[in-house]
């Protein structure tokens, strides 16, 4: 039983939660670039919270269904329709085989997550399902989509149509304060150039992909070229030589000496990888304490709105 | 992020590799990944689960434990290496720089037992050090698109072996046939942090005989 490809879109990737413990290969984690997106995807159709689903940058991904089950899409404002009628996203909706399935380009935000009830079944490398395209590993071959791959999934008779009610749907505008906790290099930057990156106004360059966004404004000067290369975690900012900081996501190499002044908060991340280029972005201050507080909150009532059935 | 040095030596390393292995053992699986390199060990936790100063408390005391400080010896590996004009685009325009012949360039890049610094950047690359000062070479301005799986480069006193097709700007002077990463194998990896490598160079036949390629 399978999806099968027809159309591949931009960017389409089959994405778990990510890979973990693997980085003393140098492997990166890879994932969801968007994780509370992709924990609704999951959450609306009953899944596991690591279930593989496809993560779509822009859109343009059209699937025909060889199955009989449930899909769901979230995150990012991409027209959907099942054999031309269009439908709702952050909502489950039955399909059958012989169906078509359509996703055009993005209204607002850049990526969406299309789930399978079950999730689709696809061979874990080094324990996760997550594509890292630069790695070769994950996903089908390691690679993006293409067209005429099958994606393995089950047929499902049953399943509630959950949908998540309409306020509680993000709203992904294009500008973003993102929150930063001062990192551990912070002293190699003057006070001057720590008010000009927390005040200034940043702009998404278009060279901003899985790795990192690329953010471009008044550049930010580093009292040190570099340091002994060391590991990197999601969402550290890094100040390369031209002072245009780099914040690295998912896909981000696993060692690197570039100087950092912080690490963006993942809620955060999450949002700024749903901005286009072009797009306007200010950075915030936070304590390591807020930011854990922080997550705690979204984890106990960001991520657990209730949700509601549709009953037909 | 924990620092025990700061400088590029076996000893600093050695206090890394068994702060890693502490750190491991005292989280358990509260770890959710850790990056050692040079002079570092990035511990991963997660938030919801672990308490930051409980975490950062437990990672000190794991790193300052008397097993923590014994030194962790590693193994020695030996990797054959065709070095030529065909293989390293960079060996003569590195031996014109240095004021030095080609054969002087291969034969000390081969007489160094390098250390195993760190393991990051791309699946299986190893950062060895370190290279002999009189052929250290800063990265190429402009780095290259392509540089083929198995090339040999140098970067400052750094020298590593390309595992995979990738861009790259380090200063090619030959290619290694024996695979650095392969994600279907144990071991994985031929080398693991810590451990020394001597590079042993070999003729063209021996490179294709160890199941070499060429351009």
């Amino acid at each position: 039983m399978s999806m099968t490809v027809l159309q591949a879109g931009i960017l389409s990737l089959l994405q778990d939660t990510g890979r973990y413990g693997q980085q003393r290969l140098g492997l990166t984690t890879g994932g969801p670039l968007d994780g509370m997106a992709f924990h609704y995807c999951n959450r609306l159709l009953q899944n596991p919270g690591d279930s593989t689903a496809i993560e779509i940058s822009v859109g343009g991904l059209r699937l025909s269904a060889q199955v009989d089950t449930f899909i769901c899409l979230t995150g990012a404002g991409m027209p959907m329709t099942i054999n031309g009628e269009e439908k709702a996203l952050w909502e489950v909706h039955p399909v059958a085989a012989g169906d078509i399935l359509d996703i055009g380009f993005a209204r607002s935000g850049c990526r969406a997550y299309l789930g399978v009830a079950q999730g689709f079944d696809i061979t874990p490398s080094f324990g996760s399902t997550a594509t890292v395209v630069r790695e070769h590993i994950g996903g089908l071959r390691g690679d993006r989509l293409r067209v005429g791959d099958e994606l393995p999934c089950n047929t499902v008779r049953e399943r509630q149509r959950l949908y998540l009610p309409q306020p509680d749907r993000p709203r992904y505008q294009n500008t973003l304060t993102v929150r930063v906790i001062p990192g551990y290099q912070q002293r190699h930057f003057t006070r001057v150039e720590q008010r000009r990156f927390f005040g200034g106004a940043f702009e998404v360059s278009e060279r901003s992909d899985r790795m990192g966004y690329r953010l471009e404004g008044p550049p930010i000067d580093c009292l040190i070229k570099g340091v002994l290369s060391e590991g990197i975690c999601h969402g550290a900012i890094q100040i390369p030589p031209d002072g245009q900081p780099l914040v690295l996501l998912n896909d981000r190499q696993t060692i690197g000496g570039y100087p950092k002044i912080g690490t963006a908060l993942s809620l955060d991340t999450a949002r700024l990888s749903q901005i286009a280029a072009g797009g306007s972005v200010h950075f915030a201050p936070i304590t390591a304490h807020t930011a854990q507080r922080a997550l705690v909150m979204a984890h106990r009532f960001l991520l657990q709105r209730p949700l509601r059935e549709r009953i037909t | 992020m924990l620092y025990l040095g700061d400088g590029a030596d076996p000893r600093t390393l050695a206090r890394v590799q068994a702060a890693a292995f502490a750190i491991e053992q005292a989280l358990g699986d509260e770890l959710v990944d850790i990056v050692p390199s040079y002079a570092s060990v990035l511990v991963l936790y997660d938030p919801l689960r672990s308490e930051r100063r409980d975490i950062a408390r437990r990672v000190r005391s794991a790193a300052e434990s008397p097993g923590a400080i014994t030194a962790a010896g590693g193994k020695h590996v030996v990797l054959p290496v065709y070095y030529a004009t065909e293989t390293g685009a960079d060996l003569a325009p590195l031996a014109a720089r240095a004021g030095l012949t080609t054969t002087q360039v291969i034969d000390l890049h081969s007489a160094v037992e390098y250390r195993v610094y760190a393991i990051g950047f791309a699946p299986g690359f190893a950062y060895l050090g370190e290279v002999d000062i009189r052929i250290a070479a800063p990265r190429l301005s402009t780095p290259r698109a392509r540089v083929p799986h198995g090339s040999v480069g140098i970067a400052d006193r750094q020298t590593a072996v390309y595992p995979s097709e990738s861009p790259g700007g380090w200063n090619l002077v030959g290619r290694c046939p024996v695979p650095m990463f392969s994600p279907d194998t144990e071991p994985r990896m031929p080398v693991a942090v810590g451990d020394t490598v001597r590079f042993e160079p070999i003729d063209r036949a021996r490179y294709l005989a160890l199941g070499g390629e060429l351009p």
